[in-house]
């Protein structure tokens, strides 16, 4: 029941530079939940796919080399980003399939004393979302909660890089993996919105390269949230919240009416829950306001 | 033999009034598919029921529709499965916290009722009537757009072209399509943006891309990098993935033609060239990523991009400085710092020359490892060799493989979809 959880964590980019809020209110709440973090702080960038659009060979090496560093620890490793999770997901399953794929990467590792190998102890690589729920437990997540998420209606985003392609990432085995989300925000006390955006993508791939696009789709899935009565969205994923949140204002314009919804990183609703502040949690960067779900909290006795 | 409810959502134009939803219940076998269950509704309740279908086995790409909001053939969705999906639980198994008592939230029923197979016609498309889509606006229209014949230069061979199996490989899968349209479908970009040349057409645009006999490869890049619907206007969800009943991933293709229009050094109005050559070099030099400089960097790339910037990387550079005075304010990025490109750190000690001496590596040989060619060779190993991915796969052989042989026949019945 209370075995301590110990993983090789791997914060990526973004929750080190934009949305550093994430990287803090993570280890706020590992801390909380016993979990340890042994911080990968050598390892590189996964390369979001943009990487393998030049070059395949070199996103692959990039993060079999992340998964070396891992592997090293001997822990099973995490990430805190449903982009990381895909990327990294997609170079893993090549580096899976293949031996002799997997050693011609391997030679270029080995001169820095690295090397990946399929499988090693049981090695896996799950995003917070998904330990949270495969590894931790949502009945001892629930116990301990001291600030229910009572009356609190939040929505699931989940970001395409964990719900597709399925048959990349593990379905099979854990077919819920798409409403993990659901269950998360119900153990935390709180209140599931339907909508129709939890699991369509919020546009920040294509941000630089077709700007009314990508906003659209950001500006479509704010809109349906709200309309449905949503409190707040919560993402695992820090690139859609740079594009559910910080650019919302802009957003907003493209689809032509006002939003303005909270859309709280994961560990921030955990934390609330956990009974943290909200400064504790950093939401005072958000670019949309955070404001009101405070006030629906604090109208709730703790 | 069991019972299902269908929930199909119905529209007859000649009737007059808009689209409505209607349920039928239909009793067959669970390894049956839910086409067979709309043909027995049609067949037993209401003859007006109308769904296009022909083989009922997955090969002529007629009957693309939703089930349960996911694009897909009727005729090869199991009618027991698509009822399993439609009844997967969302509740927690756990009790909820103390203190929170006035539960239970709405949708979160135990189980208790049996919800419908919902069935709905193909998304992005006009319906003309029930499960019918219009496909000649939003798709045989974008399959014309990208040129869908073989352009060669010089005299055509006397006989038959030859070309090395090894060469045509690469094409197989974007060869595999039938036309079904349900990519198309589940397509996120074209949900915002319908001009969109969409997963199917540059699926279909890759496979001349690809063929070592097309003599206009890079005016086909071109034109491609260069619309502002095209390569660059994917938004990488993978619903295109997910959605086709053949295996093509065409947005694999997609980033193949990325790949392929950076290698002929085509440079883009979309900036789509530029913010991956940025990113691929931030990451070389730091590690990690420089959010900062790969925003100044997709739109002004390098010094001499920054005296004289483009107009529309000016327009887009401006667009973004809301976004950023935004985050400087509410103390997003920490510090300013974190906003003014540049003064990111690299990775700690000699990680960051163990990257460059990876990037050296796999810049020299640039392998591009083909699952769909390859196969996992634990999974071929077990099931003996399928007959799909013909012959050479496995550890002995892995990049390459051959479906050389099959290949002539492949592609004659798979280009053309009588209309
Ligand atoms: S997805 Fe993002 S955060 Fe994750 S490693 Fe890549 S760039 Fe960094
Ligand atoms: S929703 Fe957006 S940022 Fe998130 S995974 Fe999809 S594309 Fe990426
Ligand atoms: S990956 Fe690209 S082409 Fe495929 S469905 Fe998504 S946006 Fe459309
Ligand atoms: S790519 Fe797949 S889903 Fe798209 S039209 Fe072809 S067969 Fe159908
Ligand atoms: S009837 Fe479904 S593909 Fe032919």
């Amino acid at each position: 029941m209370t075995d301590p959880i110990k993983v090789a964590y791997w914060p990526g980019c973004v929750s080190r530079g934009f949305t550093s809020e994430l990287h803090g209110s993570m280890a706020f709440v590992a801390e909380k939940l016993g979990i340890e973090l042994v911080e990968l702080d050598r390892a590189n960038c996964c390369g979001a796919g943009v990487i393998a659009e030049h070059n395949q060979e070199l996103a692959d090496t990039l993060n079999a080399r992340t998964f070396a560093l891992a592997q090293q620890t001997g822990l099973a490793m995490m990430n805190i980003c449903s982009t990381c999770q895909g990327a990294q997901s997609e170079c893993q399953q090549r580096l899976d399939a293949d031996s002799s794929y997997r050693a011609h990467i391997n030679e270029v590792l080995s001169g820095q004393g690295l090397a990946y190998e399929k499988g090693k102890d049981g090695f896996t690589n799950k995003n917070f979302l998904w330990l949270l729920v495969e590894d931790y437990g949502l009945e001892r997540l629930a116990g301990l909660v001291k600030r229910p998420l009572s009356g609190l209606r939040v929505g699931p985003f989940y970001g395409c890089y964990v719900v597709r392609p399925k048959e990349r990432l593990g379905y099979d085995e854990f077919p819920e993996r798409d409403l993990y989300l659901e269950k998360v925000i119900e153990a935390l006390g709180g209140e599931v919105v339907e909508y129709d955006g939890a699991r369509k993508c919020c546009g920040f791939p294509v941000i630089t390269m077709n700007r009314d696009t990508s906003l659209r789709q950001a500006g479509t899935h704010v809109g349906d949230a709200i309309d449905a009565g949503a409190d707040c969205l919560v993402t695992p994923c820090p690139l859609c919240h740079l594009n559910l949140d910080m650019q919302q204002p802009e957003a907003a314009k493209v689809v032509n009416r006002d939003l303005g919804l909270a859309v709280l990183h994961l560990p921030q609703l955990v934390g609330l829950a956990l009974g943290a502040e909200p400064k504790q949690l950093g939401m005072s960067k958000h670019i949309a306001s955070t404001k009101w779900v405070e006030e629906r909290l604090a109208a709730v006795p703790a | 033999m069991a019972e299902y409810t269908l929930k199909v959502r119905r529209y007859q134009p000649e009737s007059g009034t808009g689209p409505y939803w209607e349920e039928f219940k239909v009793e067959l076998d669970p390894s049956l598919s839910v086409l067979d269950g709309l043909l027995q509704a049609k067949d037993r309740d209401d003859g007006s029921l109308s769904v296009r279908c022909s083989c009922r086995a997955a090969i002529c790409g007629s009957c693309g529709m939703k089930v349960n909001g996911s694009s897909t053939l009727g005729c090869k969705t199991q009618i027991g499965e698509a009822h399993d999906q439609a009844n997967r639980r969302k509740a927690n198994d756990v009790p909820p916290p103390m203190g929170a008592d006035e539960q239970p939230p709405p949708g979160s029923a135990n189980g208790s009722a049996d919800n419908p197979i919902v069935i709905e016609p193909m998304g992005n498309m006009p319906v003309i009537k029930d499960l019918i889509t219009d496909m000649e606006s939003t798709h045989w229209t974008k399959i014309r757009r990208v040129t869908p014949w073989l352009l060669p230069h010089g005299e055509a061979p006397e006989r038959e072209y030859v070309v090395e199996p090894e060469s045509m490989i690469d094409i197989t899968q974007s060869m595999a399509c039938i036309q079904c349209g349900a990519c198309v479908s589940s397509c996120l970009s074209m949900e915002a943006d319908p001009n969109f040349i969409g997963p199917a057409a540059l699926a279909k645009a890759y496979r001349f891309v690809g063929d070592p006999r097309d003599a206009e490869t890079k005016e086909r890049l071109h034109d491609l990098a260069h619309d502002p619907h095209g390569i660059y206007d994917c938004t990488h969800c993978f619903s295109c993935i997910d959605a086709c009943p053949k295996g093509v991933a065409p947005m694999d293709q997609i980033m193949r033609l990325r790949r392929k229009a950076g290698e002929a050094g085509i440079d883009d109005p979309n900036h789509g060239h530029n913010h991956e050559a940025a990113f691929v070099k931030i990451i070389e030099k730091k590690g990690t990523l420089d959010e900062g400089l790969l925003l100044q960097e997709s739109f002004a790339p390098g010094v001499k991009g920054k005296l004289k910037p483009s107009k529309a990387a000016i327009k887009e550079l401006l667009g973004s400085i809301p976004t950023v005075l935004r985050a400087i304010k509410t103390g997003k990025g920490r510090s300013l710092s974190k906003l003014v490109p540049g003064i990111h750190p690299k990775l700690p000690g000699d990680a960051q020359d163990e990257v460059k001496a990876i990037y050296k590596h796999a810049e020299e040989h640039r392998e591009e490892f083909n699952l769909y060619i390859s196969g996992d060779e634990e999974a071929t190993l077990e099931d003996g060799l399928d007959p799909e991915r013909s012959g050479g796969t496995g550890a002995a052989q892995p990049h390459g493989g051959g479906a050389g042989e099959t290949l002539g026949a492949g592609e004659e019945t798979t280009e053309e979809k009588p209309q």
